[in-house]
C-alpha cells in the first residue's frame, strides 16, 4: 500500500520537475521582450478604446507613441492635451499642444425648414436609407435623422432632438473621436475647432445644389450666394459647388458672415447676446 | 413532371392583372430625359451638345469601357440640356434631356414588320452589333449583354437559357412579348446561340403562363435546337442561379458565375432586343413596361421610349387612383419605391406598380421566435435570422463566413417572416459593408 503511494509521489514529482524545466526552457527560448514603456503609456491613456486616434485601441496607440520619434499627427482626441503631455513626460518627448475639437452637425433641415415629402418605413439605419433613396425631403444632402451617429457614439454625446429631428452634440461629453463623422453616410458631421469658450461659427448645411433648388428643398439651406465670402475680412470662407465653407483655422469669430447670410445657414454657438440685437434682427428681416 | 429548383422559394399572390392586355405603343411624350448610367458599369460618355438636333436611334452617349453600354436617342428633337435629373431613387444623375419634335428615325433602321429569319452575321459580328446597339439585360439587372456573350478564355458555353419565367407578381411584359413576338423571339434566340456557339437553348416559362408555353412550343419545330421548358410556379425562379438549377440541375458555385458550369442566361426581352438590333438594325431605345395596380383603371403593357417620365405611363393607364400610397419601379418583391413619379423610364424598368395606401405600409415589427421560416424560404440556403443579428452587431467577418455575399436580395425571407422583421434591409446593409471590406482587401 505504502509502496504504491511512494511510487506515485515519486513519479509525479519527477514529472513535475521535468515539465517545469521544459516550460522554463521554452519560456526562455520564445521570450517576448516588450518595451516596459508601452505599459506605462497605456496607463496614462484614457482606456476608452474608441479608435479616435486611428488605432484599434489604446494599446495600439501606446505602441505607436513609444515607437514614434516625434508625436506629429499622433493625438488622443479623448484625453486631449493633458493626456498627451503626460505621455510625453513618460517617454521624455515633447507633445505639441493641439486645439481641442468637437463634432459639428452641419444640417439645419428641421421639419419647419424642410418639409417631408416622402415616408420611410424601412429599418432604422441612415446607411441603409441612403442605399435605397435620397431621403424623405427634397434635399438629397441633408440629415435623415435615423440616428447612425447616435449609435456610433461611445460617449453618449450625440442625440436626436425630437423636435428638429436633427442630431445635437453635447459639447461637454464630445471627445472628438470622430466615430459619428465616420458613421454618417451623408458626411454631415465634421470635426471642428472647439474655439475659445466653445464659441464656434460654421455653415450648417452641406447642400451642393444650385441656389434655387436648394432653397426650394429647405428654407435654411446655403444657397451659395457668396455674400459671406465677400463680407469675411479674414478670407476664411470659400465657396465651392454652391456651398460655403468656413475654414476654422482662419476664422476670427467676428460674426459678420452670420449677419449677412440671407437664409440663416451660418450658425454661431455659445456667443453672448449681441449688443445691437434690434439692429441685427431688423437687418435679417429686410434681407 | 414540372421542373423547379429544390431549395427554398415562396409563393406570393400572383396578381397578373394585365396578363391579357396586348402590348400598345405609348404616345410620344413632349420631353424625354435619358440617363447616361442606365446599366451596371461605367456611365456612358455624352456625344451631343445642348441645341443639337437628334434622330431616333442616333448614338448620343458612348460606352466608356468594356462593362458599359452605348445610349441612343429614343426620340427625334433638340437636346435641351445635359443637366442632372432625378433618378428613381431621388438622387440627381446626369441625363440628356431632349425636346421631342416629330418622329424622324435614322435611315439605317428597318421599320418594316416583316420577319427576317436568315442570320447572316458571324459570332463576333453579332457580339459587336449587340454592343453597338447598347443592349443590356432587360430583366431588370441591366448588365451589358455583350459582356455576358464574350466568354472568357478557358471556358466554354454549353447551353443557352432564356428567362421567360417572370416570377415577380404583377409583371406581364415578358409574358406578352412571348405571346405577341414569338417568331422574333425565336430568331433572337438563334442569334444568341450562334454568338455563343451552342446548339442547345431552353426557354424557361412558369406554368402560370400556359398560353405562352403552348405558343412557343408550337414554334419549336421551325427553330431547331430551341426547347420550351415548363416550370413549376415558385418565386424566385427567375433568378439566374435558380433557373439554371431548375432546367439543367447544375449548381453555380458560391461566388462563381453561370459560365463556370457552361450556362449563359438571357431574358426574353433581351432576346427580342437582340433580334431587332441584328436583323432590323434598331438599337435599344424602347422597351415593354407593365403598368399595373389593383386600383388602376386600365392596367396595361406599353412599348415605351426610354426617358419617358413614369407619370405619363400612369396617366395613360387611367391616372393615379385616389388613395395611392406607393409607386414601385419593378416587381413588388425586388422593385424599389419611387421617390418621385416624374423620373424617367430606363432600360431596366420592367414594370410600374401603383399600390394603395393600406397595401404600401409595413406591418408592425415583432420579435424573432426562431421559427426558421426564413431559413426554409431562402433559395440560396442562407440563414437570414442569423444574418440580420450579425449585421445589426456589425460582425462583418462572421457575415462573410456565413456567405452573405451569396444573397441575391430576392426578399423571400422578409416576405414570409411572421414577425415582419426587416430581414432583407439589414442583410443589404451587411452585404454592402462586407462587399466594401472584400474590395478593400483585393486592392
Amino acid at each position: 500500500m505504502s509502496s504504491i503511494l511512494l511510487t506515485s509521489i515519486i513519479i509525479l514529482s519527477v514529472l513535475g520537475v521535468l515539465l517545469a524545466v521544459i516550460l522554463y526552457a521554452v519560456a526562455q527560448k520564445f521570450k517576448v521582450i516588450e518595451d516596459p514603456r508601452i505599459d506605462q503609456v497605456e496607463a496614462v491613456l484614457p482606456g476608452a478604446n474608441c479608435g479616435g486616434c486611428g488605432f484599434p485601441g489604446c494599446r495600439g496607440m501606446a505602441e505607436a507613441l513609444v515607437k514614434a520619434d516625434d508625436f506629429g499627427s499622433l493625438f488622443c482626441p479623448v484625453g486631449g492635451n493633458s493626456t498627451m503631455a503626460k505621455a510625453a513626460e513618460v517617454l521624455g518627448k515633447v507633445a505639441e499642444a493641439k486645439d481641442p475639437m468637437v463634432a459639428v452637425v452641419r444640417c439645419s433641415g428641421s421639419p419647419e425648414h424642410r418639409p417631408r415629402t416622402l415616408e420611410y418605413d424601412g429599418a432604422t439605419s441612415c446607411k441603409l436609407a441612403t442605399m435605397l433613396y435620397s431621403g424623405d425631403t427634397g434635399c438629397q444632402f441633408g440629415c435623415l435623422g435615423l440616428g447612425d451617429c447616435v449609435n456610433a457614439c461611445q460617449f453618449d454625446a450625440i442625440h436626436i432632438d425630437p423636435e428638429t429631428k436633427l442630431p445635437v452634440v453635447d459639447d461637454e461629453k464630445c471627445t472628438a473621436c470622430g466615430a459619428c463623422a465616420k458613421a454618417c453616410p451623408k458626411f454631415i458631421i465634421e470635426l471642428r475647432k472647439k474655439g475659445p469658450k466653445n464659441k464656434r461659427i460654421y455653415v450648417s448645411c452641406v447642400n451642393k445644389d444650385k441656389g434655387g433648388i436648394a432653397r426650394k428643398a429647405c428654407s435654411a439651406a446655403c444657397i451659395g450666394c457668396g455674400k459671406c465670402v465677400k463680407t469675411c475680412p479674414h478670407e476664411a470662407i470659400v465657396l465651392e459647388n454652391n456651398l460655403a465653407y468656413i475654414d476654422f483655422n482662419k476664422c476670427k469669430l467676428c460674426r459678420k458672415c452670420v449677419e449677412v447670410c440671407p437664409t440663416g445657414a451660418i450658425h454661431e454657438l455659445n456667443f453672448p447676446p449681441r449688443k445691437k440685437v434690434e439692429a441685427a434682427t431688423e437687418n435679417a428681416e429686410t434681407k | 413532371m414540372l421542373k423547379t429548383f429544390p431549395k427554398g422559394g415562396v409563393h406570393p399572390p400572383e396578381n397578373k392583372i394585365s396578363a391579357n392586355r396586348p402590348i400598345e405603343a405609348l404616345p410620344l411624350p413632349s420631353k424625354v430625359s435619358i440617363l447616361v448610367s442606365q446599366h451596371i458599369g461605367a456611365p456612358a460618355t455624352i456625344l451631343v451638345a445642348k441645341g443639337d438636333k437628334v434622330k431616333v436611334g442616333q448614338l448620343i452617349a458612348q460606352s466608356s469601357g468594356f462593362v458599359s453600354a452605348n445610349i441612343h436617342s429614343s426620340v427625334s428633337g433638340t437636346v435641351e440640356s445635359l443637366d442632372a435629373v432625378m433618378d428613381s431613387s431621388g438622387y440627381k444623375r446626369t441625363a440628356i434631356t431632349i425636346t421631342v419634335e416629330g418622329d424622324e428615325w435614322e435611315e439605317s433602321i428597318d421599320r418594316s414588320k416583316d420577319l427576317n429569319k436568315t442570320i447572316s452575321l458571324s459570332a463576333e459580328e453579332i457580339i459587336k452589333k449587340i454592343s453597338a446597339s447598347g443592349i443590356v439585360g432587360l430583366g431588370g439587372a441591366t448588365f451589358p449583354s455583350h459582356v455576358k456573350l464574350s466568354i472568357p478564355a478557358g471556358k466554354k458555353a454549353e447551353v443557352l437559357i432564356i428567362n421567360g419565367v417572370e416570377c415577380e407578381p404583377y409583371l406581364t411584359s415578358d409574358h406578352r412579348l412571348m405571346l405577341e413576338k414569338g417568331h422574333e423571339l425565336m430568331v433572337g434566340i438563334q442569334i444568341l446561340m450562334r454568338a455563343l456557339n451552342v446548339d442547345k437553348a431552353f426557354i424557361g416559362i412558369e406554368n402560370n403562363k400556359p398560353d405562352a408555353i403552348a405558343h412557343l412550343q408550337s414554334l419549336e419545330t421551325e427553330y431547331p435546337g430551341i426547347k420550351v421548358q415548363a416550370l413549376k410556379v415558385k418565386y424566385p425562379q427567375g433568378g439566374e442561379k435558380q433557373l439554371i438549377k431548375s432546367i439543367t440541375n447544375r449548381e453555380v458555385p458560391s461566388g462563381g458565375l453561370p459560365i463556370d458550369i457552361g450556362a449563359v442566361v438571357h431574358n426574353v426581352g433581351t432576346a427580342f432586343a437582340v433580334y431587332e438590333a441584328v436583323q432590323k438594325n434598331k438599337p435599344l431605345f424602347e422597351r415593354v413596361v407593365t403598368v399595373t395596380g389593383k386600383e388602376l383603371a386600365k392596367p396595361s403593357n406599353f412599348v415605351v421610349r426610354i426617358g419617358t417620365p413614369i407619370s405619363s405611363l400612369i396617366d395613360a393607364a387611367g391616372g393615379f387612383p385616389e388613395d395611392t400610397g406607393k409607386v414601385v419601379n419593378g416587381g413588388p418583391m425586388m422593385g424599389k419605391a419611387l421617390s418621385d413619379t416624374n423620373v424617367p423610364v430606363t432600360k431596366g424598368t420592367s414594370g410600374v406598380i401603383v399600390f394603395k395606401e393600406t397595401d404600401s405600409k409595413r406591418k408592425a415589427e415583432g420579435a424573432c421566435i426562431r421559427c426558421a421560416k426564413c431559413v426554409s424560404a431562402c433559395p440560396m440556403g442562407l440563414e437570414p435570422f442569423l444574418l440580420i443579428k450579425l449585421s445589426q452587431r456589425m460582425m462583418y467577418d462572421r457575415l462573410e463566413t456565413e456567405r452573405i455575399m451569396d444573397c441575391m436580395e430576392c426578399g423571400s425571407c422578409s416576405f414570409g417572416c411572421p414577425a415582419n422583421l426587416p430581414l432583407l434591409d439589414y442583410i443589404r446593409l451587411g452585404k454592402g459593408e462586407v462587399g466594401k471590406i472584400i474590395r478593400a482587401r483585393k486592392n
